[in-house]
């Protein structure tokens, strides 16, 4: 059989799933299980007065309620560090009901845990809680006063601030210069399935299962949370309904499941409802951004200016950083990025899908596509002419693609011949227009070791295991596919499994860097024990194979054979039989370069969409999508296209729907359903097209994977911005552009 | 979710009786509304009497061809009827272009007329909401309120009607026939839907108890073309931003002689548009002359910062529809 990597195989999961066969966190059936359901403050801003539980307990079937006077304290609270980086990874560098403070509306100041879930939810509604309340500041507007420049990002793990040559001397000398300043509006993740944690206890001995995009993550951060050793804290997550980054941290909720199930005695499955889920597990920013480009009047950039304003929580300097694609994917020598932020009452916000760089881009490309309108220059050759061959800091690039990218989709799309006057092509009431947006996404080695295990029975049936579990993106295919060639042996035979902090070690698989980090370290573990069954052949006087050199042989099916000579070899199952072998194994491991590796690491793509306006009222409909990327070797076609269609119908949803705003007053978020948080339906979505370039990669990984998780959505906002640009002559600074943001020409009221 | 009592009612009158004897009752339909807001503990009713038994799923034709809907019939089967797609089109669009088929399979014509708005402070169980709890302030007119109405509003709440079909229904004149403790009663439908005055959680003149029965359409010839068309943010599965319906017949000398005209998502209630009915019939059907229907329509709008947009919005809606039919 022929390589399997590279195939379009399908899920391997896929009849566990749509049969339902397959068990999702809150699915996990106990003995005695009870159910939790926290209480979130309705002031965002002040403190618990009292808690009167009388009305919630004579409600029966309550068997216990957590309050700030009962809850045990943390042992420690561990700093907020993303979780790629394979440490302790609360969302927040807060946990709550340690006292009567509240930060943040929708912050739990109770749980209650009951017989079943609808008790527990009439027990919570009748809990009486009274508050003293305080003016909460939640948006720019209520905080930009006290705004103030990061200094570092992520737990002091990235500068905030990024600086090279002379910025402002090199805009006032500028032949031509762009200078806009963006609004977007927050956004919420909504995978299908809410945070659920079902906790159990066996004497000292913890298990959880837990819907996260890290099992390691959340057993570091439950274990240092609550001061027990690691080895007794065991996370199984064998599928997840979607996280999309609310559920690459560890949020208070699983803990608190933990808590819950010591303190009612019983094993506790915690859910987070939907409306809870908008104040629970972190949200995309709201942020202000200002870009100002200079350039020659040959097109070439001299200066970028960019700057971010956005409001993180009292306890963290979150920001998702917006810089790190403007800083390098065009070449510049004059560069300035900022971010700045406002504490206010809000959780801390968290990674939300391409985070950064899907608004950090957003304000890149449209005034990318401002300046090529300056200028007079088509914006795909503008864009090639300033990509440079090295990063910002001089490394040539891992693996580069954006120019061929950009190319092909013009190709794909028939860009050629496009017309650039805005506003002048109408079809019935409908303005209609082009656009196109690069795209970027960094490749961040800030993991630790990883490892994968790979073990044959003497049948010849293999096991590949590995921690970081699947949550919908296809990794139990794709790491299956990864091991079968590795040790080469056919798909069938070969059983991958994960999801569970009993086995080797990977980190969270966030970032984009999932596929790399598994597929490294699972390549590994499989051709470690190609290697020590070929060395086995070869040095057995009843083997075939014996005497051959380890070089000369090669492993198709589970067989050995001699590379000169097909018909001379043996079956693994034979060599394993023969020497009375029950098993072999082998641990594989993959070391990342380090943080600072001397090579420029971004993985590429080109946008482009069509758009209707409809001239009168405001309206954007999207009409078609070309989307095309270089993320090195695709494992599997099927599911990487997969992955950039729902990055790019994203970008649709960012561009044109998904926007949250805190009301004012409250300091509550104004949507908290699915019915009036807008996603696209199906009726949103155009006709999308998404097709690869290969690029090689020998930095990235044995196998030269760049990751598909994110980049699909940068760029695709930017895209259809450019292309209501082109339609109706009007510049959008404004996320979602919503119909009253385009009929007013780019800003709203 | 608080416990209820479930009581299945096997007649009209034993639903009548169950809920008119039981001051913290209500009927359930299709539960669209009623449950989603048991559950937000917005509604606590502690007795739920099913009506979905009641012999009410009919359409039939009534004496001057019109037809009579039992309020029990299905939002999509009454979308589908031929009598209705045949007679009323628009009312038919407004019924398809509403929520999605599965809620339509369950959602009833009488519940339709009875749901709440979508005000998500009214929703939420918490904010000071006159609707939901009078005399508590409502959180809307300062604040997020992008989806609210501009016309028919008070001081004490500009939380927008979210029905489709009241739309049409508005326009066409429709009446329903109520059961209640003291009797049969029927509705003119424009004095069902009560504007928020002083008393926003008056929503219909509904005696405690007193059940929709049926919803009368009457002829209305002009309504054979009637249209409905809903602009929102998305294509499908969302309220309305601004809605119309339209049916006119435009005379030999190019005059308006029949208008009935009526908008969604943007009045606290179902908005019948008299005024721009009365601008135009009898004038010229020109651009010109539905822009100043639309205006004297808008002419006492009142706005919020967010959404004071849906005005022009509305008005380019108008006269884009009005156009369209008379071309
Ligand atoms: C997600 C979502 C989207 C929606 N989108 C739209 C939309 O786009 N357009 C639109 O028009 N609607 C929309 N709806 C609303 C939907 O049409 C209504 O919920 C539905 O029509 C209510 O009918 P029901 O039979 O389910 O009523 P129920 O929920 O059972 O009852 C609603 C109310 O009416 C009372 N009631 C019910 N029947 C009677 C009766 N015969 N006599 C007196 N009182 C009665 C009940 O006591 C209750 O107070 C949407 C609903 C949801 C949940
Ligand atoms: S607009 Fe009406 S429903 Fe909304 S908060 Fe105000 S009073 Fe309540």
């Amino acid at each position: 059989m022929s390589p399997v990597v590279g195939k379009p195989v399908n899920r391997v999961d896929g009849p566990d799933k749509v049969t339902g066969a397959g068990r999702y966190c809150g699915e996990i059936v106990l003995p005695g299980l009870a159910y939790g359901l926290i209480v979130g403050s309705s002031i965002a801003n002040g403190r618990v007065l009292s808690i009167d539980e009388t009305a919630a307990r004579a409600a029966g079937g309550v068997y216990g309620i957590m309050t700030h006077q009962n809850t045990p304290k943390i042992a420690n609270q561990p700093h907020l560090i993303p979780s790629l980086a394979g440490q302790p990874a609360p969302g927040e560098s807060f946990f709550p009901m340690q006292d009567d403070v509240v930060h943040y509306w929708g912050q739990p100041v109770a749980l209650v845990v009951a017989d079943s879930l609808e008790g527990a939810a009439h027990a919570a509604a009748l809990l009486d809680i009274t508050y003293e309340a305080g003016v909460p500041v939640a948006t720019i507007e209520d905080g930009r006063s006290s705004a103030a420049e990061a200094q570092t990002l992520f737990g002091g793990l990235m500068p905030a601030r990024d600086e090279r040559g002379d910025v402002q001397g090199a805009l006032a000398k500028a032949e031509v210069t762009v200078d806009a300043t963006y609004h977007y509006a927050a956004n919420h993740h909504n995978p299908l399935e809410t945070g659920v944690t079902t906790a159990q206890w066996d004497g000292d001995r913890l298990t959880l299962w837990d819907s996260t995009m890290g099992v390691r993550a959340s057993q570091l951060t439950v274990a240092t949370l609550l001061g027990i050793p690691l080895s007794d804290v065991r996370v199984i997550t064998h599928f997840v309904g979607g996280g999309f980054g609310s559920k690459a941290m560890v949020w208070p909720h699983v803990t608190l499941a933990a808590m819950a199930a010591r303190h009612v005695g019983r094993p506790v499955r915690l859910t987070l409802t939907r409306p809870q889920s908008f104040t629970s597990n972190g949200h995309r920013e709201e942020q202000e951004q200002q870009i100002r480009l200079g350039a020659g009047r040959d097109g070439r950039l001299t200066a970028i200016h960019h700057r971010k304003l956005s409001v993180t929580s009292p306890f963290d300097d979150w920001a998702e950083p917006a810089t790190g694609v403007s800083t390098q994917i065009y070449g510049c020598d004059n560069y300035l990025g900022e971010h700045h932020l406002i504490h206010g009452n809000t959780l801390t916000p968290t990674f939300t899908r391409a985070p950064g760089e899907s608004l950090g881009s957003f304000s890149l490309e449209t005034a990318m596509d401002q300046l090529a309108y300056e200028l007079g220059m088509d914006p795909i050759e503008l864009r090639i002419m300033n990509h440079p061959p090295v990063d910002n800091h001089g490394n040539a690039w891992s693996s580069d693609g954006m120019a061929d990218c950009l190319r092909r989709g013009a190709e794909l799309f028939g860009w050629s011949g496009r017309d650039p006057t805005p506003g002048v092509r109408e079809e019935g009431n409908n303005l209609i227009g082009t656009g196109v947006a690069g795209a970027g996404y960094p490749v961040a080695f800030m993991m630790p070791v990883q490892h994968a295990r790979a073990r044959i029975f003497n049948d010849g049936s293999v096991v590949v295991q590995t921690s970081a579990q699947e949550f919908g993106i296809g990794v139990t295919t794709s790491m299956a596919q990864v091991g079968a060639d590795a040790l080469g042996v056919d798909l069938d035979v070969l059983r991958f499994e994960a999801g569970d902090t009993d086995l080797p070690n990977t980190t969270s698989a966030v970032g984009s860097m999932g596929a790399t980090m598994q597929s490294s370290a699972v390549h590994n573990a499989g051709t470690t024990l190609r290697n020590e069954l070929i060395a086995h052949a070869v040095n057995d006087d009843k083997s075939p194979l014996h005497r051959l050199s380890p070089s000369s042989v090669r492993v198709e099916g589970g067989r050995m054979s001699s590379t000169l000579d097909p018909s001379i070899g043996e079956s693994y199952a034979d060599l394993l039989t023969r020497n009375r072998l029950l098993d072999l194994e082998a641990l594989g491991s993959w070391t990342p370069p380090p943080i600072d590796t001397p090579h420029g690491l971004l993985t590429f793509g080109a946008q482009f969409a069509e758009v209707a306006v409809d001239k009168d009222l405001g309206l954007v409909r999207v009409r078609r999508m070309t989307g095309v990327f270089a993320p090195g070797r695709v494992l599997n076609p099927k599911l990487a296209r997969s992955q950039l269609l729902g990055g790019m119908l994203w970008g649709l949803s960012q561009a044109l729907l998904e926007g949250n705003q805190i009301d004012r007053q409250s300091g509550r978020w104004a949507l908290n359903n699915l019915g009036e948080y807008l996603v696209p339906v199906h009726a949103d979505i155009p006709d999308v097209q998404v097709e690869f370039v290969e690029v090689e990669d020998d930095v990235v990984g044995p196998l030269g994977v760049k990751g598909v998780g994110e980049v699909g959505q940068v760029g695709a906002a930017a895209a259809i911005a450019n292309a209501v640009f082109h339609a109706t002559g009007r510049r959008m600074t404004e996320l979602p552009m919503t119909a009253e943001v385009v009929m007013n020409g780019g800003s709203p009221g | 979710m608080r416990p209820v009592t479930f009581f299945r009612a096997g007649s009209i009158d034993e639903a009548v009786a169950a809920v008119s004897g039981h001051p913290d009752s209500a009927f359930l339909a299709g539960g669209t509304t009623e449950i989603d807001l048991l559950r937000l503990n917005v509604v606590q009713p502690t007795l739920l009497v099913d009506v979905n038994d009641l012999p009410l799923t009919y359409l039939e034709d009534i004496d001057d061809g019109g037809v009579r809907i039992g309020a029990m019939a299905r939002m999509s089967d009454v979308a589908r009827a031929q009598r209705i797609v045949e007679r009323y089109p628009g009312m038919s669009q407004a019924l398809l272009l509403g929520a999605s088929e599965q809620l339509r399979n369950m959602a009833s014509m009488g519940g339709n007329m009875c749901q709440r708005t979508r005000c998500a402070y009214f929703r939420d169980g918490q904010s000071p909401c006159n609707k939901r709890e009078p005399g508590s302030g409502c959180a809307a007119l300062t604040g997020v309120n992008r989806g609210h109405a501009v016309l028919g509003t008070s001081d004490h709440c500009i939380a927008s009607h979210p029905s489709d079909v009241a739309v049409a229904l508005v326009a066409l004149d429709a009446v329903i026939r109520t059961i209640g403790p003291d009797g049969t009663r029927t509705i003119p439908i424009e004095s069902f839907f009560l504007p928020p005055d002083d008393t926003p959680s008056v929503e219909h003149p509904l005696a405690h108890g007193e059940l929709i029965v049926a919803i009368d359409v009457p002829a209305v010839p002009v309504a054979r073309t009637s249209r409905y068309v809903k602009h929102r943010d998305r294509v499908s599965y969302e309220f309305a931003l601004v809605s119309v319906f339209s049916a006119m017949r435009v005379d030999d000398a190019g005059n308006v002689a029949e208008l009935r005209l009526a908008l969604g998502g943007v009045g606290t209630v179902p908005w019948r548009a008299h005024r721009a009915e009365e601008a135009l019939i009898g004038r010229p059907a020109t651009p010109e002359n539905f822009a100043a229907a639309a205006d004297a329509e808008f002419a006492d709008a009142r706005t919020t910062p967010m959404n004071a947009f849906k005005v022009t919005f509305a008005k380019r809606a108008i006269v884009r529809e009005l156009s369209e039919v008379t071309s």
